[in-house]
C-alpha cells in the first residue's frame, strides 16, 4: 500500500497514518493514537484520522470534522518543522510498561 | 485489558538497511517483495514502514507502505501496486533484483492495527491493494492461532485484480471463523450473484458483523471507496470509533 504515489487532484487526501514515520522522526512515541482537540470546532479524534494533503510542501493535516489545519509538518535536510496551529491539545497515551 | 506497547515503540525511528531475498508476482499489476531486515523488532498486522530510495546524485524519496506478512523474526513482505507514473514503485516493483539493499524504517503507526489477543469479531473491508494490511491481519491471526471471528469483504476490479486469490481461498477454507466474501466493480467471475458494482449497502449488511456484536471494524482502500464504506458502517449503526481506516491515496477502484 502506498499513500503518496499517483498524480493528486484537488481534494485528494489521505489521512493521519501517514504521519506515524514522519512523526516518530520526530517523537519518541507513536502520535497517531493520540486523540486530539480541534482549536477551530472542538471536534476530538485520533491523529490517525485526520485529512493528510501530502501534494503540499510537507504534510498538512486537517480536521475531518470542520476541514480546519491542525497541523502541518515540513521536513527540511537538517530539520524539521511542526506547526500545530490548529489543536488545543493532544493526549497521547504511553502504553504499559 | 492492558495494551503493550507498539512495537517500535519510546525510541527514535532510525533507518535500516534491508535486502531483498524474494519477489512474487500476486497480480499483473502488483508483487510482494520479501526482505530481510537484520534486527528488526516484529511488528503488528496493520503496521507500515517507510522506504527511502537515494539517487546517485543525492535525491531522495520516500513512500510508506503496509506490511503484508505477520511478525517472522527478520523477514518482512511489503506487497506493491506499480503506479504507471509514480516514483518509487516502479522502481520497487520491477527493478530491485535479488539481494539489492534498500533503505526502510518502522514499523510505524499504531491506531490502524489488530491484536492477536483481542477477542471482539472483526469486519475487514478491503478497496483494491487496501487489502494488504488487512491481510496481515488474517495471517496473524492463523500464525497466532487467534480465536476472534474474522469477516473480510474484498472488492476488487476483476478477477485478475485479486491480490492474494489462491492464499484467500485456501485460508478461507483451512481457517476457522474466517469468512471471504468478493465485490467486482468492472467484471464479475462465471457464476457470481450479480452485476459488476461498486461495493454498496446490501454488501456490508450481508457480509459484515451486525453491530449488535460489536466488532473491530478495518476498512483500507482508496480515499473515496473508504469514505464511502466508513458512511456505510457508521449508518448501520457501528460506533465510530470502532471503524478504524487507513486511505491510501486518491484513485477509486
Amino acid at each position: 500500500m502506498d499513500r503518496f504515489e499517483g498524480r493528486y487532484e484537488d481534494g485528494d487526501f489521505t489521512d493521519g497514518n501517514a504521519l506515524a514515520g514522519p512523526l516518530r522522526e520526530i517523537f519518541a512515541v507513536d502520535l497517531t493514537t493520540a486523540s486530539g482537540r480541534c482549536a477551530h470546532c472542538g471536534a476530538e479524534g485520533p491523529v490517525a484520522a485526520l485529512r493528510v494533503y501530502a501534494h503540499a510542501p510537507g504534510l498538512v493535516a486537517r480536521c475531518p470534522s470542520c476541514t480546519e489545519v491542525i497541523m502541518r509538518l515540513v521536513r527540511g535536510p537538517s530539520s524539521a518543522w511542526l506547526d500545530l496551529r490548529g489543536a488545543v491539545s493532544l493526549h497521547i497515551p504511553l502504553g504499559v510498561e | 485489558m492492558a495494551r503493550a506497547a507498539v512495537p517500535g515503540g519510546l525510541s527514535r525511528l532510525d533507518w535500516r538497511v534491508a535486502r531483498l531475498v524474494e519477489r512474487r508476482a500476486e497480480t499483473p499489476s502488483a508483487g510482494t517483495l520479501v526482505l530481510d531486515v537484520p534486527g528488526w523488532p516484529g511488528h503488528l498486522p496493520g503496521q507500515h514502514v517507510d522506504v527511502r530510495l537515494t539517487a546517485e546524485d543525492g535525491y531522495s524519496t520516500q513512500r510508506s507502505y503496509s506490511i503484508a506478512s505477520a511478525s517472522d523474526g527478520s523477514h518482512l513482505e511489503l506487497t506493491v501496486q506499480r503506479v504507471d507514473d509514480g516514483e518509487v514503485s516502479p522502481y520497487l516493483a520491477d527493478v530491485l533484483a535479488v539481494g539489492d539493499p534498500v533503505e526502510l524504517r518502522g514499523p510505524v503507526g499504531g491506531w490502524f492495527v489488530w491484536r492477536h489477543t483481542d477477542t471482539a469479531p472483526v469486519t475487514l473491508v478491503a478497496g483494491g491493494s487496501g487489502i494488504v494490511p488487512l491481510m496481515a491481519m488474517v495471517r496473524t491471526r492463523r500464525a497466532a492461532g487467534g480465536k476472534a471471528l474474522f469477516r473480510l469483504l474484498y472488492s476488487v476490479r476483476t478477477p485478475q485484480d485479486c491480490i492474494y486469490a489462491d492464499e484467500l481461498r485456501r485460508r478461507a477454507r483451512e481457517d476457522f471463523g474466517l469468512d471471504v466474501a468478493y465485490v467486482y466493480t468492472r467484471e464479475a467471475p462465471d457464476g457470481w450473484p450479480g452485476e459488476p458494482r461498486r461495493l454498496g449497502v446490501a454488501d456490508v449488511n450481508t457480509h459484515a458483523w451486525p453491530a449488535d456484536f460489536q466488532p473491530a471494524c478495518f476498512v483500507c482502500g482508496p480515499t473515496g471507496f473508504v469514505e464511502a464504506v466508513a458512511d456505510i458502517l457508521i449508518a448501520l449503526g457501528h460506533e465510530p470509533r470502532r471503524v478504524r481506516t487507513e486511505r491510501f491515496g486518491p484513485s477509486g477502484p
